[in-house]
């Protein structure tokens, strides 16, 4: 049975000395195949006795069952070796850039428009739209400035060449009122709604574009009051700037089209901005002669208006000193807010 | 307004500093800008007196001075040119600090010891004037602090006034606001009449009441026109922004900064005949004061006398009777007009006056003839004279209609329990006539308040006296009511994600642009007009955001950035005379909303991972898609004023066109000076904002077969044709054809093409068979060879 021993240490180190499956099959069909060795073995032991053919048969079988194993174990070493040969070659530089298309940005201007009306209508605004070209009437008149009004002067209106039915020109609309006007028209109280949108005025400088942002906002209901104005007006500054180190302040004002009028300033008691009031909105009680024009009784319906600037809310939240890069298309600046 | 302290404190003076006094104002509505003082800070500088005037030795224009500077005798080395013995000059002391941080050492000036410096105004800080030494009144003690002597630690207040308060136009008006914040006494000034001394009168005739509500007037003779005006209201005036002139128009200027009283000084000796006042004429012109000429109709208010018009109504006096220095007599008027009548007549005119200003605002009715004294005394002060008789025409004056305030609406409105006790003591701070009836109180508005008309006039003065600051800040209550947007539709917000997610930035663009744009990429040889543009390039409404987006293209091309790609939503104007006056639009006007993009350079940022290529149309294609997803837009061939004629496609949903993609015509890329050609598309952005409710159905339990159909056809022959005959007329159980490959190339036959498409076949109730497939293709493809002349490529 030395023959056996032999064997068996000689298959076990083909099938280590073999290096790829081919080879492990030709070493495992010179053992185990037909005509292998160890076969050839089995086969020879017809010719001794019945106890020594079972107990050298039982040997051979144990040798078998041992090579059986140990190619099994070859077979997985080999595949986890190819496996690990595959990985290797197929491992990537991960610090590539991705492949495919870029990512644009949207305007910071559009940017703050959208979180004004997000911050609103979580406390059940809707938003309304209106036209740019506006009729006379709804940019003034409605809004209790009829012509001649010294307030007109307040704001340098652009003129276009067209006339409404009334003969007058029509105008690009000077504030975001005009939507509230076209709004309340045409709802019930209550009446809870902001009107975001391009406003225009003669004005032109390093602290003016002649086309501008605004956002309007109106709550007319039975008796909602300056109390309140001032409650919603100050929520919005803290949730719009984030923080609760806001001081907001009210100043008496004139607007024809509310009444008292205010001037709301506001003051962060900290970060780089700290320390100076800053004119952030127009607002005030609507006047009645408006409520009126909304088709409503100013006796039963009250409410506020205010009006404020998102190029300013935008430059405040994200520290842009420079009005004019908003309207330049300056990717390199724009590129910022993606 | 520009209100100097001193002047204010003159009328009322509270115990408050002038920053918080500055705040006190601001924070009743009267917005102080800013409160500086007339001076840098400085010290160390005196009045002193030249005593001697010497040659420098050493320097020709230098001179060796001897001053007095109220504790003896120093020696001054000076270069002014109008230094001279006995006049009184700042004089900077050794230890003096001026503005701009110089300090004043003993000195060694070319061998000459200098102790101190004799100063200019600019010197001081007080103007630019470095003309010479500031000299400064005779009478000054030496050794005062010039700051005390000059009063240059007094404060100016500019104040930002809001159009309602006309009556705080003045420094009288604002003392009396002061006075009702600070409850500070106001010391009004006196209005003692002027006894007339002779019986001279200038008749006047008030012909048109709608005008001219009161005239008065008074003529002085023998005044001295030349006489100076005095230091103290001199220096008053140009505190107060205005340059002194001469006596009698600054004491006319004075009288209106102080009292809110425009007047005006005729040359009694010019005027012909009487006055008249009444509306202009067409064809009657005034020669004004400040050399303009110009020409007056029904519209615009005159006073005229038998020559013609002297005055425009309100505004401002005309060259012929205007006072001058040799003026000997003149006459005096004060009066009271409309504003509805003076209101933006100067405007038209292209100027405005502090009179104008002050009269379409509304100017105190009550007290012309009062301030005709007070401007007669400060004239027979000044310029001497003998007074006439005071006339005075009333023709119609404004109502004062008592107005009432009821205390719960008060409360209401400003949303806080202010108490009526609180509310008649502030009424009674602004010295309005008031009284208490029953739960309301009713007031008449005095004179010069033209704002106190309304019920909510008077609430606004309690809140505003009480102050916003004490008025509470609390969320309000409100039914909980919920709000939802429409499933189907989406918000500008969402395509703008939509777009930034597709590699697009968004620019913001002016709604006015260059005519041309208009014409060139619309077609549009009417666009809608500025009347007044604020510059030519700026002066029509754009009708297409294309030429805006090509400006962002060029800008970004001309600052070096290879590739660009940009978009904008923004509205669109043209006229459209179908278009009726609605709940959101104007007569005459479409002015739809519109959403577009441009592409330029190459399709990816140049990368390892893809070839670099230019970006072409189906890039954009792709992007429109994108963006109209999950609607399926369709395109067809149509030729664009901006765009490629071969390049360009319409957009439609549903057959109505919303919009356009293609590349920008040649032409424009040249003229628009681009290297490359540019992508384009614009849609109507509504349309983009309506998507369909998902309406699903149950996916087939049965596999589906799919057969790929390569035909070769014309080259003109469009793939949307190939599809739209196969939808129309396929067998049931194609669910789907889809293109999916396009070949040109030699093997192919000249003048055709190969396209490759993609059957999708399924049965919802059973499995199809092999011979159910090939017959639905072999439909399509004899559909496609008797429709298109299309041959299955071999």
């Amino acid at each position: 049975m030395q023959d056996v021993e032999k064997i068996v240490a000689r298959a076990l180190g083909e099938f280590a000395a073999a290096q790829d499956p081919a080879a492990l099959e030709n070493a495992k069909a010179r053992f185990l195949g037909k005509s292998g060795e160890l076969t050839a073995l089995l086969k020879s032991l017809a010719v001794l006795a019945p106890d020594a053919r079972r107990s050298a048969g039982a040997a051979i079988n144990s040798a078998k069952a041992r090579l059986e194993q140990a190619l099994e174990d070859r077979r997985a070493a080999l595949a986890d070796a190819r496996m690990e040969a595959r990985l290797a070659e197929e491992a990537l530089d991960v610090t590539l850039p991705g492949r495919g298309r870029g990512r644009g940005g949207i305007h910071p201007i559009a940017r703050t428009w959208a979180r004004v009306e997000q911050i609103f209508r979580s406390i059940g605004f809707d938003v309304a739209d209106g036209p740019e070209i506006e009729t006379d009437w709804h940019n003034f008149t409605a809004l209790n400035n009829p012509e001649n009004h010294p307030a007109r002067s307040m704001q340098d209106t652009f003129y276009v060449d067209l006339k409404d039915a009334k003969g007058l020109p029509l105008l690009l609309r000077t504030h975001t009122s005009p939507m509230q006007v076209r709004y309340a028209r045409t709802h019930r109280p209550p009446i809870k709604v902001i009107a975001p949108g391009r406003t225009y005025r003669v004005d032109s400088d390093a602290t003016h574009s002649p086309m501008f942002h605004q956002v309007e906002g109106l709550w007319i209901d039975e008796g909602v009051s300056f109390a309140d104005l001032k409650g919603v007006f100050a929520d919005f500054m803290r949730r719009f700037f984030e923080s609760d180190d806001i001081e907001v302040r009210f100043r008496p004002s004139y607007f024809p089209f509310t009444e008292p009028s205010a001037e709301i300033d506001m003051k962060f008691d900290s970060g780089p901005l700290k320390g100076n009031w800053l004119e952030i909105s127009g607002s005030g009680q609507v006047h009645p002669a408006v409520v009126r024009n909304f088709g409503l009784d100013p006796e039963r319906y009250m409410g506020f208006a205010f009006g404020a600037g998102l190029e300013r809310l935008t430059m405040l939240r994200y520290g842009i000193d420079d009005l004019r890069l908003f309207f330049d298309g300056d990717l390199r600046f724009l590129r910022q807010f993606a | 307004m520009i209100v100097p302290e001193y002047w204010l404190r003159s009328f009322c003076d509270p115990a408050l500093d002038a920053e918080s006094l500055a705040h006190a104002l601001t924070m009743a509505g009267l917005e102080v800008e800013s409160c500086a003082p007339v001076a840098p800070a400085f010290s160390g500088v005196v009045a002193a007196q030249v005593i001697a005037v010497e040659r420098h030795p050493g320097a020709d224009k230098l001179t060796r001075c001897t001053v007095d500077s109220g504790q003896g005798k120093v020696q001054v080395v000076c270069g002014a040119p109008n230094v001279r013995a006995g006049m009184k000059v700042p004089f900077a002391q050794v230890g003096a600090k001026l503005p701009g941080g110089l300090e004043i050492a003993l000195a060694k000036v070319r061998g000459v010891e200098s102790r101190g410096m004799l100063c200019s105004a600019r010197e001081l800080g007080l103007s630019e004037d470095h003309g010479g030494l500031l000299e400064i009144a005779g009478d000054t003690p030496v050794g005062t602090d010039i700051r005390s002597a000059l009063e240059l630690d007094e404060r100016v207040f500019d104040i930002k006034l809001t159009p309602n308060r006309a009556d705080c136009l003045s420094v009288l008006g604002v003392a009396r606001e002061v006075a009702a914040l600070t409850r500070a006494p106001l010391a009004a000034p006196p209005f003692a009449p002027v006894a007339a001394r002779i019986e001279e009168r200038l008749p006047v005739r008030i012909v048109a009441p709608d005008l001219c509500g009161r005239f008065s007037g008074r003529i002085v003779r023998g005044v001295n026109a030349r006489a100076e005006t005095p230091a103290w209201m001199k220096r008053r005036l140009e505190r107060a922004g205005q340059r002194p002139i001469s006596a009698l128009v600054d004491i006319s200027n004075y009288v209106m900064l102080e009292l809110g009283r425009p007047s005006h000084i005729f040359d009694r000796d010019k005027v012909a005949g009487g006055l008249e006042v009444r509306w202009g004429r067409a064809g009657e012109t005034a020669e004004l004061l400040n050399g303009q000429t110009v020409a007056v109709d029904g519209s615009v208010g005159v006073i005229a006398d038998d020559r013609g018009v002297e005055a425009l109504a309100g505004i401002m006096g005309g060259e012929p009777t205007a006072v001058t220095l040799d003026t000997r007599a003149i006459y005096i008027e004060a009066a009271f007009w409309w504003p509805q009548a003076v209101a933006g007549r100067s405007r038209r005119f292209g100027f405005t006056t502090d009179a104008g200003h002050r009269f379409e605002r509304g100017v105190d009715f009550a007290t012309t003839v009062e301030h005709i004294e007070y401007i007669t005394r400060l004239v027979l002060e000044i310029c001497g004279g003998e007074p006439g008789p005071i006339d005075d025409t009333v023709a119609r004056l404004p109502e004062r209609n008592p107005v009432r305030m009821r205390i719960a609406r008060a409360q209401k409105v400003i949303g806080m329990p202010i108490a009526a006790e609180e509310m008649a003591d502030v009424f009674a701070r602004l010295a309005l006539p008031v009284r208490r009836e029953g739960d309301a109180f009713v007031v008449i508005p005095p004179p010069h308040r033209f704002d106190l008309e309304i019920e909510e006039d008077l609430i606004e003065e309690v809140a505003r006296v009480h102050g916003f600051e004490n008025i509470p800040a609390h969320p309000p209550l409100a039914a909980a009511k919920m709000h939802s947007p429409a499933e189907t539709r989406r918000s500008q917000h969402a395509l703008r994600e939509c777009l930034a997610a597709c590699d697009y930035h968004e620019t913001i663009n002016f709604a006015f642009v260059e005519p041309d744009w208009e014409s060139d990429l619309a077609a549009n040889p009417e666009p809608i007009r500025l009347l007044n543009p604020i510059a030519s390039q700026l002066s029509v409404m754009r009708s297409t955001l294309v030429g805006s987006l090509l400006a962002n293209v060029r800008y970004n091309h001309a600052r070096k950035l290879p590739r660009v790609r940009v978009f904008e939503i923004g509205r669109c104007y043209r006229r459209d005379a179908s278009v009726a006056d609605g709940d959101l639009s104007v007569a005459g006007v479409a002015q739809p909303l519109r959403i577009a993009g441009a592409a330029f350079g190459p399709a990816l940022d140049e990368q390892w991972g893809a070839a670099l290529r230019a970006v072409d149309f189906y890039d954009l294609k792709a992007d429109v898609e994108t963006l109209c997803f999950p609607r399926r837009p369709r395109f067809e061939a149509a030729a664009h004023p901006a765009l490629h004629p071969g390049r360009s496609a319409r957009v439609l949903f549903d057959g109505a066109a919303i919009g356009w993609v293609g590349e920008l015509h040649p032409r424009w890329q040249r003229k628009y000076e681009l290297s490359q050609p540019v992508q384009l598309f614009e849609l109507d952005a509504e349309a983009v904002m309506t998507v369909p409710l998902p309406q699903p159905s149950e996916p087939s339990r049965y596999p589906v077969v799919v057969r790929d159909i390569a035909m070769t056809v014309d080259v003109g022959t469009t793939a949307q044709q190939l599809l739209d005959a196969a939808n129309a007329a396929k067998p049931g159980i194609v669910q789907d054809v889809r293109l999916f490959d396009l070949y040109l190339g030699p093997n192919l036959q000249k003048g055709r093409k190969s396209l490759a498409f993609r059957v999708v076949m399924q049965d919802t109730e059973r499995t199809l068979t092999d011979a159910e497939a090939d017959a639905a293709r072999d439909a399509l493809v004899e559909l496609w060879g008797r429709r298109f002349g299309a041959s299955l490529r071999g």
